[in-house]
């Protein structure tokens, strides 16, 4: 496979078909693959394919940089080419200004990922090039969102208590936000909510409710959208659980609006659009 | 008004310019009497209200929020109750699993004929927020120092 994906890069550099290669190297087998943009053909030796290539790439495409460098090709497993396609939805690239590679996917992680065990595209669907063959997606035995289901069943009182406790421990270093493919607000010069200062619009405080008011904010600006890659999980120094709040929202989108993000490029974002039969036994 | 303990409960609503602000001056035409514990914020439509209005409404002290907005197909501005109301369906969900009380948050369709429901509704809000006592879970973190 490995093989395969440096001479398909290297070829589409050659040929002058992509201008960047944004894929996954590796320093040391003992180290994580890291994201690396390969721009001349020689160079796409060092891209690397393995379990451990956990970095969802697609949060690359919508930066200015990237941009700035021509047409890319970007590497991506079944979760991240998702993620491409919520941000075809909102416009951030056209399908012809990008060159995907899909990566075969069997999983991430040793043992796997959380969000392996609920995958729902091992194979890349729209890709320009496919390398290599998954194993059919198999639906998980406990259910896609077990591990919010068994958290619901906590009392309000406990739940919000866990939180406290989680919320406690955030650094406001913002990796939740820097990881995240949907989170592109800062990346082509705008800023984030968060970062607005007149007025300010979100409490940056370092206190709980400041960490509150930024983990509701990202949360909810994540709601339909989120396509539960785990990165902002993955890449949390505290090791606060973004998984179950996403978890949350991605269950409600699909309960309430048979909405799943990042599934058919053809669908209207759930938030964005209406439809005149929405449920609304909420309101009196 | 008030109960043994004193306890008079803070209501912040964020209403629509276009109906329910409306309603609630019909109610006050009409002489309809409703308790004096709501806030109105008037706001020109439910598309309008962030969600972080909410928030904010708890952290400035409500014990209950309210948001109400023109009923399905009478929106001001076409679409901006149906754009709301999925919204805050999907709002709702995450504030349940951040273990907020989803008794102290309510959604009404209340039009500029409605100053009778508007009334029933304030007067049913306020006595049920006062059954529930002070929202003090999440002034706690509010004023909780790191």
């Amino acid at each position: 496979m490995i093989d395969q994906l440096r001479q398909t890069c290297r070829k589409l550099l050659e040929e002058g078909a992509v201008n960047v290669v944004i894929g996954y190297g590796q320093d040391k087998p003992s180290m994580m693959p890291h994201p690396v943009f390969i721009t001349k053909p020689e160079e796409t030796e060092r891209l690397v394919w393995n379990d451990l290539c956990f970095a969802n790439l697609a949060a690359y495409v919508t930066r200015k940089e990237i941009k700035a460098l021509g047409k890319p090709a970007v590497i991506v497993k079944g979760c991240d080419e998702r993620a491409l396609v919520v941000l075809e939805q909102e416009s951030q690239f056209t399908r012809d200004g990008i060159y995907v590679i899909g990566m075969a996917c069997d999983g991430v992680g040793n043992p796997r990922a959380a969000k392996c065990a609920s995958c729902a595209v091992r194979t890349p669907r729209y890709a320009d090039v496919t390398i290599g063959e998954a194993k059919p997606a198999t639906p998980a035995a406990d259910g896609e969102f077990a591990q919010l289901d068994e958290f619901m069943k906590k009392t309000p009182v406990e739940r919000l208590a866990y939180w406290k406790s989680e919320f406690s421990r955030c650094v406001k270093c913002y990796a939740c936000r820097e990881v995240c493919p949907m989170c592109y607000c800062t990346r082509q010069g705008g800023r984030c909510l968060v970062d607005k200062n007149r007025p300010t619009a979100i409490d940056t405080s370092a206190t709980l409710k400041g960490n509150l008011a930024w983990h509701i904010a990202r949360a909810f600006h994540q709601a339909g959208r989120c396509v539960g890659c785990d990165e902002c999980t993955r890449a949390c120094p505290a090791g606060i659980n973004l998984r179950l709040l996403n978890q949350s929202l991605a269950k409600a989108a699909g309960r309430a609006f048979a909405y799943k993000a990042g599934m058919d490029p053809e669908t209207p974002p759930v938030i964005g659009s209406y439809s005149l039969e929405d449920k609304e036994n909420f309101i009196q | 008004m008030s109960d043994a303990t004193g306890f008079e409960p803070k209501i912040v609503a964020f209403v629509c310019n276009w109906c329910t602000y409306l309603g609630a001056d019909l109610a006050g035409t009409n002489r309809l009497e409703y308790p004096p514990n709501v806030r109105i914020v008037r706001l020109p439509c439910t598309g309008r209200i962030d969600f972080n209005l909410i928030i904010k409404g708890f952290e400035m002290g409500a014990d209950a929020v309210i948001v109400s907005g023109c009923h399905p197909g009478d929106c001001h501005y076409t679409a901006g109750n149906y754009h709301a109301r999925r919204r805050w369906t999907l709002f709702r969900e995450l504030l349940e699993t951040l273990g907020f009380e989803m008794d102290r948050i309510h959604f009404a369709w209340i039009s500029a004929a409605e100053g009778k429901k508007f009334q029933q509704f304030i007067t049913e809000i306020t006595e049920k927020t006062r059954a529930l006592g002070p929202y003090t879970a999440y002034r706690e973190i509010c004023e909780a120092a790191r």
